[in-house]
């Protein structure tokens, strides 16, 4: 076996300076001999042992094991605690991304439709998945907080376009004392109070509008 | 005040060296510090500092450490105000830590009253305060107070929204608007702390001009409405271009964002628009996809129908209707200079006619001998108004008609009291502002007129496209050019027109401005075009095109981005279009589809790459801002045309066309000779009668400007002008209704009391409410009657 890994002898090559592959020269590597059964048990020891440890697998996906809790999944865009989004459209998360995955376009909120606190929200907003490395930084730059990344890991499926995630796909849902934007800001605060954490559910006020403008677009609001 | 701006009148200036953090610069007499420092190549913060606005001194960020002849200033000093002198030293932030710590205060200070609003602010991004904020401010601000707050933003014009909690205070677009645009609708107010732009009480910001002061906003204060919140600078990708809305030839820069124009913002040519634009130029380009484009081929079928064809079948279309056929071309003026080349080429190899004239308006056959013998292939330009003596504007309202000549008559005005005259039935804010000399005469009098003037071989007669519309004026122009050796240019209001006359998209010439008639220019081309021979006749003009279908002595016409309701008779035009063959190729449904037998769907600007020449004759060059279009330039389309057609016009792209065009070089030999018509008597009114003029405004109903609402609000308002006679006569005061009719029709406007000719009526052309070309089909001098509605 050994003679085999001898380094040929090649004829030597007229101009003296190139060298082929063959000139190189290979160096004896120790190789475990046939007979040596005391280290071929060694290497059983190893699996006879496990047999008897706590099993790690997990029968996905019929078993779902929690995730650490601050694992990077899926993004999601929060809500202030009266429903309004938080996201104000400045595409922030956009730049700071380094795989190009997020799309961003701002929006106009106008009395009739008033999606986030103050001048501006996030009219389209898509993350592509087939794109994101989930390193978070689009999560440290943003500047409401309205986008962080929830656990949520499965993201596979069988066309690219199912891959991009639009705003709705994003969304965080409804709590409890939220109302479905559009709909005016709290009464007799601007978007500094909410910024301040100084809204804290919706006011009754609020809903009556969104009732109105909701009108139509009822049915397909509901967040997934 | 910069050295740009004095070098064209002294010839020879006193140059200073001065010691700038350490290094010798020699820069020329009444160079501002700042300035001398870029030389340098050291950038010095500044917000309130730009080289074409007088040096005010506002912000205070420019602070540097001065000493001349060995003593020093005891406080950094505003870099941006002070000129250069011998024996100066000065230390920026760079090497004076005083200047830095000033610097880095000033900061501070701005910073201590402006909103945390960058993730909102359309600026965010490309904002000098953000950027100089890094690199010449604190991380960390000692101000902790609250910030003064106003109302968040307010529309002071229905383009222009102005955010004070953002305003730095540097003035820059108050000075643009009162220096520049000679439009003082905007001004500081209050004091101290509370100090603030505003706008008069009842007076928006209705200046053409407006779209400047945004773009020189050094902070996010005032922003466009037509790009609120659309994209952020990384997301754009810029392509430099040029405006296609008149012949001024502003340099600009076209912003694509997947595909789609966001904004255009005006480009950098000293020579040309400065660093200025018009409001149209900058907003109008929603067209593109606002209008209902043409996607695909049409051809009329047995039924009389246009259906959809594949490339191919129309393309065989429009070459069996053509062959054979005595047919004609008639090209808008928006074509570009490769465009109409193309259509040029096109009738004289595959149509074998010189029937081919680019003037889709009103004209006249001394005007056609006008550009021939004396514009094709001239060449005045913006320096020379720079160094005239006296500027006279006939059939020429510069702030509508070509806005960035107007811009340069007004700094020239300003700076140099230069001496503007008008000849024209009605008095203007433009006049106004130019403090020109206005000579009041009726319409189609005009021509009268001009030989009073007294001119020098310094001055430049601007003529602008209406001149076709009042015989003889165009003679004597001519006539007083060569009596006093003044500068004759002739400024149409489309970007197009100038590009196809040298190009040879007309009658009597050949591309380079060479004459059908002299058989050595012919020569010159058909060798060139590697031809026999070319037409010999001259060829007809649009009004007589449009006679011989109707009249049956012609059966077929190409027709490029015309709109027959430009021309007068638009009725009979469309008929006489009606009953020929007619292949249109066109971006959009026009009155041209409507009667077409094949339509070709062709590139708008900004989807193709292309040329224009501006009124001076300086070539415009642009590229295709919207890489991925499908549509064609119209001379590509042609030259597959030609193919079909069996006679190859062998221009297969844009480039190889400018290729060509710049390898045929201009023509040196005997000019076409003009000759000289007299002036007709001007219409005489009785009683109710008057005798119409009209005009188009900058911002009217133009196609282009289809899908701009924001810049439709500044449109200035629609009305009838009479004089305060005709007004007494009448019984009406301003805002009254009045009824203008003749025989056709009849429009009602209010009435506006002003400076006119007693025996004249105006009414803006193609304006909302007011198309007098095609409701009365009354063209300039022509009688109308006026009556209180």
């Amino acid at each position: 076996m050994s003679n085999s890994l001898e380094p040929e002898k090649s004829a030597p090559l007229s101009s003296g300076l190139a060298k082929s592959v063959n000139d190189v020269s290979y160096r004896e590597v120790d190789q475990p001999g046939p007979g040596s059964l005391a280290k071929q048990s060694k290497g059983f020891w190893v699996t006879f042992q496990a047999m008897f440890k706590k099993n790690q697998t997990v029968q996905y996906p019929d078993v779902k094991a929690p995730t650490e809790e601050r694992f990077h999944g899926r993004h999601q865009l929060n809500r202030h605690p009266d429903g309004l989004e938080k996201c104000i459209g400045c595409e922030l998360c956009a730049w700071a991304c380094p795989a190009d995955a997020i799309y961003v376009e701002g929006g106009d909120n106008t009395p009739e439709n008033q999606v986030s606190p103050g001048e501006r929200h996030g009219a389209v907003y898509q993350i592509n998945y087939l794109r994101c490395i989930f390193c978070g930084l689009c999560v440290e730059a943003c500047p409401t907080r309205a986008l962080t990344m929830t656990n949520e890991y499965e993201l596979a499926d069988e066309s690219r376009e199912k891959l991009i995630f639009e705003k709705e796909d994003l969304l965080a849902p409804l709590r409890a004392g939220m109302i479905m934007p559009p709909h005016p800001m709290y009464p007799e605060m601007d978007e500094n109070n909410y910024y301040r954490g100084e809204v804290t559910s919706a006011h009754p006020s609020q809903a009556t509008s969104a009732d109105k403008a909701n009108q139509s677009a009822k049915k397909s609001g509901e967040v997934k | 005040m910069t050295t740009q701006e004095s070098a064209p009148q002294i010839t020879e200036v006193e140059m200073i060296t001065v010691v700038i953090d350490g290094f010798e610069v020699t820069v020329p007499k009444g160079t501002l510090i700042i300035r001398a420092a870029e030389k340098l190549g050291i950038q010095i913060p500044r917000f309130c500092d730009h080289p074409l606005l007088s040096p005010v001194g506002a912000c205070r960020q420019c602070l540097v450490d001065v000493e001349i002849n060995g003593r020093a200033f005891p406080k950094p000093q505003a870099s941006c105000t002070i000129p250069v002198e011998p024996n100066m030293i000065v230390k920026t932030q760079l090497t004076s830590p005083v200047a830095e710590k000033a610097q880095r205060g000033v900061m501070e200070l701005l910073l201590g009253n402006h909103p945390l609003d960058c993730p909102v602010c359309d600026k965010g991004g490309e904002c000098p305060l953000q950027n100089q904020a890094m690199s010449n401010g604190n991380a960390e601000s000692r101000l902790d107070g609250t910030k003064r707050t106003f109302e968040k933003p307010i529309n002071i014009s229905s383009q222009v929204l102005l955010d004070r909690e953002r305003c730095v205070l540097c003035a820059r677009c108050t000075r643009f608007s009162e220096e520049i645009a000679s439009d003082p609708f905007i001004t500081l107010n209050h004091r101290g702390a509370l100090q603030q732009v505003g706008i008069y009480e009842n007076d928006p910001f209705n200046s053409y001009f407006s779209g400047n002061t945004i773009q020189i906003c050094p902070v996010g204060a005032l922003t466009g409405a037509s790009y609120r919140f659309r994209a952020r600078p990384f997301d754009l990708v810029s392509t430099p271009s040029a405006c296609e809305h008149c012949a001024s030839g502003c340099d600009m820069r076209t912003d694509v964002r997947r595909g789609k124009t966001l904004r255009r913002l005006a480009g950098d040519d000293a020579a040309v628009n400065e660093e200025w634009n018009c409001d149209k130029g900058r907003w109008a380009f929603k067209y593109v996809t606002a209008i209902d484009r043409l996607t695909q081929p049409l051809v009329r079928n047995a039924d009389g129908e246009l259906v959809a064809a594949s490339w191919p079948e129309a393309l065989a279309a429009a070459a069996a209707g053509l062959k054979g056929a005595r047919a004609a071309v008639l090209v808008g003026g928006r074509a570009t200079v490769e465009d109409a080349y193309g259509y040029s080429k096109f009738a004289r190899i595959a149509l074998s006619t010189n029937d081919i004239d680019f003037r889709a308006r009103i004209t006249s056959d001394e005007e056609g001998n006008f550009l021939a013998s004396h514009v094709a292939t001239s060449a005045v330009n913006y320096s020379d108004i720079d160094k005239a003596d006296h500027a006279l504007l006939l059939a020429f309202e510069p702030e509508e008609e070509s806005p960035i000549v107007f811009l340069r008559l007004n700094k020239n005005v300003k700076k140099r009291n230069l001496k503007v005259t008008s000849i024209a039935t009605k008095q203007s804010i433009a006049m106004d502002k130019l403090n020109a000399e206005f000579i009041r005469v009726a319409p189609g009098a005009e021509g009268a007129a001009v030989a009073a003037i007294a001119l020098t071989a310094k001055s430049v007669i601007l003529l602008g496209e209406r001149a076709s519309e009042s015989a003889g004026l165009i003679s004597a122009a001519v006539a007083l050019a060569d009596k006093t050796g003044a500068k004759l240019a002739w400024i149409p209001r489309r970007a197009g027109e100038r590009g196809a006359l040298d190009a040879g998209a007309l009658g009597t010439l050949l591309p380079g401005g060479r004459p059908v008639a002299d058989s050595a220019a012919r020569v010159d081309i058909a060798a060139a075009w590697g031809v026999d021979s070319l037409p010999t006749n001259s060829g007809r003009s649009t009004s007589q095109i449009i006679a011989s279908l109707a009249a049956g002595e012609l059966d077929a016409v190409v027709v490029g981005g015309v709109d027959l309701r430009d021309m007068y008779n638009s009725v009979d035009a469309i008929a006489a279009l009606k009953k020929s063959f007619v292949v249109s190729l066109e971006i959009a449904p026009s009155s041209v589809t409507e009667v077409a037998d094949v339509v070709l769907p062709v590139a708008a600007i900004t989807e193709k790459s292309g040329s224009f020449l501006n009124w001076e004759g300086r070539p415009r060059a642009f590229d295709s801002a919207v890489a991925e279009s499908l549509n064609r330039s119209d001379v590509r389309i042609l030259s597959a045309l030609a193919d079909a057609m069996g006679t190859s016009i062998m221009l297969g792209t844009v480039s190889a066309t400018a290729r060509e065009i710049s390898q045929l070089g201009k023509w040196d030999g005997a000019r076409v000779p003009f000759t000289p018509v007299a002036p007709v008597n001007p219409a005489s009114p009785s009683g109710d009668q008057a005798i119409i003029a009209s005009w188009r405004r900058l911002l009217d109903m133009g196609t282009l400007q289809r899908g701009e609402d924001n810049l439709a609000g500044t449109r200035r308002q629609t009305v009838a002008v009479i004089s305060e006679k005709r007004a007494a006569s009448l019984g009406v005061v301003t805002g009254d209704l009045l009824r203008v009719s003749n025989a056709t029709g009849a429009i009602t406007l209010p009435a506006l009391v002003e400076d006119i000719h007693d025996d004249a009526v105006w009414l803006p052309r193609n304006s909302f409410g007011s198309q007098p070309l095609t409701d009365l089909n009354a063209v300039h001098g022509q009688l109308v009657t006026v009556v209180k509605a």
